[in-house]
C-alpha cells in the first residue's frame, strides 16, 4: 500500500500548490452556479409543477455539483497520464515496479481530491448563507446524508475508471483531443441538465448507462430526490459499473502495453 | 548478466508530404513506412562491467535501452537480464535496475526534489536505513545539499541531472542504464557526473550501460565499446583496440572515422 499512499500524497500536495488556478475555478463555478439557478428559477416561476425535480432539490444539486466539480467531472483530469503517453514520458512510469493502471488511477484520484479540497469549502459556505432562492438546504435526514457519503467516492471512482478507458485508448490513437467524447460524457452524466429532465425513454437509458452512475447519484441523493430503495439500487448500479469498467480497463491496459511505443528520443 | 540474442524491432511511422492537400488526404488514408530500428542485435554484458553504447542519432541506442528496461517489447529475439525477460516480468525486473533518460525527467516538476526522492523510496519500498545511507552518500558526492529543497522546475540542467542520477540509485540497483546522462551539461557538471558514476561502479559493483555522443564520457568511463549503426551492432571491443586502429587524432575524430568507415 505504501507506494499508493505516497503517490496519492504527492499528487495531493502538488495539486494544493495551484492556488491561482483554484481561485479562477472558484469564480467560474460561482458564476456558473448562479446562472444556472437564475435560469431554472425563471422556468419554475412559470409553472413549478411542470418540472421533474423540486426546486430546492435542484438548487442543492447545482451547488454540490459546483463545489465538487473536480471529483465528478468526466474531463479535466487524468490528463497527466494521457500527456505521458503522447510525449513518451511513459518510459519512466514503466521502469517503476508498479502496476501502471493502479498508479494512474491513484494519481488521478489524488489530483481530483486535492482540487476539490481547495474549492469545495468556500462554495459550500457561501451556498449555505445565500438568500433564497439561491440558498442550499441540508439533507432531509441522516440516513440520506450517509447514503450521500457512500455515493460520492463511488461516483468519483466510476468517473475515474471511465477516464482510464479514455486514457488507454490514447495508446491507440495518440491523440489528446477528444472534445466530442467529453461533451457527450458530460451531457449524459447530467452535468449540463440533471438526468430527471431528460424525456422518457432517454431518462431511463441515461440512468442505466455508466454516465448515470456518476454525479447523478450523489447529487440527487443529497437532497432526497433519490431516496429509499431507488437510492440503494442506484448505488448498487454504481458499484457494478465501477467493477465492470475497472476490469475492462485492466484488460485493455494489458493488451495495449504490448504495443507501447515510447515516443521520441 | 545481460544477454541479447537476435533482437529485432520495427516501428511503423506515418508519413506525408507537406501542405494542406496532403494533410487532408492523410485524414483518410495514411502511408506508413516500416523503420527497422534494430536488426539482429546480439551482445552480452557481465556483472560489474561499464559499457559505452555509441552510434549516431537514430542508430537504435535508445530503443535497445528501452528494451532492456522492459519499456518496449521487441518483435523477435531473446533478451535475458539476470535470468528475467524484461518485458515479461517487468515489475520484478525493474526493481533491480536504475534508469536515467537524459532527455526526460523523473522528478516531480512542482515539488521539492526531496519529495520526489521520498516518493521513489516508497515506490521501491526502500528500507529506511538503506535510503538514509544512499541519500547521504549521494548528497555528499553529487553536492546536493543545497538543492534538495528546491522544486525541480527551478533547477539548472546540471543540478537537475545530478538529482536525476541520484534518484535512479536510491534503491541500490544492480544495473544502471544511462541514456545520454551528460547531454547539455557544462564541463564542471560533466566531470562531476563522470566521477560519480565511476565511483559507484568501483565501490558498489554496479553494472553501467551508458549511451552518449560525448567521446570524453566514453574515455573517462568505459573500457568496452558497443558501436551501433542503422540498427546493427557493428563493433564490440575495447577503447584501446579502437585507438590502435585509428591512431592519432582525438577521440571525436576517431569516432567520425569509424562512422565513415561503416557508412553510418
Amino acid at each position: 500500500m505504501r507506494p499508493y499512499v505516497s503517490l496519492f500524497r504527492i499528487r495531493f500536495i502538488n495539486g494544493l500548490q495551484y492556488r491561482a488556478a483554484a481561485l479562477a475555478g472558484l469564480s467560474t463555478q460561482f458564476a456558473w452556479g448562479f446562472m444556472n439557478i437564475l435560469a431554472f428559477s425563471a422556468f419554475y416561476r412559470a409553472n413549478p409543477a411542470a418540472f421533474p425535480m423540486a426546486f430546492p432539490h435542484l438548487v442543492s444539486y447545482i451547488w454540490i455539483q459546483q463545489a465538487f466539480l473536480a471529483l465528478f467531472a468526466p474531463w479535466g483530469t487524468g490528463g497527466k497520464a494521457v500527456e505521458t503517453i503522447v510525449n513518451g514520458n511513459i518510459s519512466y512510469d514503466l521502469v517503476r515496479p508498479m502496476d501502471l493502471y493502479n498508479r494512474w488511477f491513484i494519481e488521478t484520484i489524488g489530483d481530483r481530491v486535492s482540487r476539490a479540497a481547495l474549492r469545495c469549502v468556500p462554495i459550500l459556505l457561501v451556498a449555505f448563507i445565500l438568500p433564497e432562492p439561491f440558498r442550499m438546504t441540508l439533507p432531509p435526514d441522516m440516513r440520506q446524508f450517509a447514503l450521500f457519503l457512500v455515493s460520492v467516492p463511488l461516483s468519483m471512482c466510476v468517473v475515474t475508471v471511465f477516464m482510464m478507458l479514455d486514457t488507454i485508448f490514447t495508446f491507440y490513437t495518440m491523440s489528446r483531443y477528444n472534445a466530442i467524447f467529453i461533451f457527450t460524457a458530460e451531457f449524459l452524466a447530467g452535468g449540463i441538465l440533471p438526468i430527471p429532465f431528460f424525456p422518457e425513454p432517454f431518462r431511463t437509458i441515461a440512468e442505466l448507462l455508466p454516465f448515470g452512475s456518476m454525479q447523478n447519484v450523489p447529487l440527487r441523493i443529497y437532497s432526497g430526490d433519490l431516496a429509499g430503495m431507488d437510492a440503494l439500487k442506484a448505488i448498487a448500479l454504481q458499484a457494478f459499473w465501477l467493477a465492470a469498467m475497472l476490469l475492462l480497463g485492466k484488460l485493455l491496459m494489458k493488451h495495449s502495453l504490448k504495443r507501447v511505443i515510447a515516443q521520441g528520443g | 548478466m545481460i544477454r541479447l540474442q537476435n533482437i529485432n524491432k520495427t516501428f511503423r511511422i506515418a508519413r506525408r508530404q507537406s501542405g494542406f492537400g496532403h494533410a487532408v488526404k492523410a485524414l483518410f488514408s495514411r502511408e506508413h513506412e516500416l523503420v527497422h530500428a534494430l536488426k539482429d542485435v546480439n551482445f552480452e554484458i557481465q556483472d560489474g562491467e561499464m559499457v559505452g553504447y555509441i552510434g549516431p542519432n537514430g542508430a537504435g541506442k535508445s530503443t535497445t535501452i528501452k528494451i532492456m528496461c522492459g519499456v518496449l517489447t521487441p518483435d523477435s529475439g531473446l533478451c535475458e537480464i539476470d535470468g528475467r525477460v524484461p518485458w515479461k516480468e517487468r515489475v520484478a525486473h525493474v526493481r533491480d535496475i536504475g534508469v536515467v533518460f537524459g532527455q526526460r525527467s523523473q522528478l516531480w516538476w512542482d515539488v521539492p526534489v526531496i519529495d520526489s526522492f521520498e516518493l521513489i523510496r516508497d515506490i521501491y519500498k526502500v528500507e529506511a536505513r538503506l535510503y538514509r545511507r544512499n541519500l547521504d552518500e549521494m548528497t555528499a558526492l553529487l553536492d546536493l545539499s543545497e538543492i534538495l529543497k528546491t522544486p525541480a522546475r527551478s533547477l539548472s540542467l546540471g543540478q537537475r541531472m545530478r538529482c536525476e542520477i541520484a534518484a535512479s540509485l536510491l534503491h541500490s540497483p544492480k544495473i544502471l542504464f544511462l541514456d545520454e546522462p551528460t547531454i547539455g551539461l557544462d564541463a564542471v557538471s560533466k566531470i562531476a557526473v563522470r566521477q560519480f558514476i565511476k565511483r559507484r561502479n568501483a565501490e558498489h559493483g554496479t553494472t553501467v550501460i551508458l549511451t552518449t555522443h560525448d567521446m570524453q564520457d566514453i574515455e573517462a568511463l568505459t573500457e568496452r565499446i558497443l558501436l551501433i549503426g542503422k540498427g546493427r551492432i557493428l563493433l564490440d571491443g575495447s577503447l584501446d583496440e579502437l585507438k590502435k586502429r585509428f591512431p592519432g587524432g582525438t577521440s571525436e575524430e576517431m569516432v567520425a572515422a569509424l562512422y565513415k568507415e561503416y557508412k553510418i
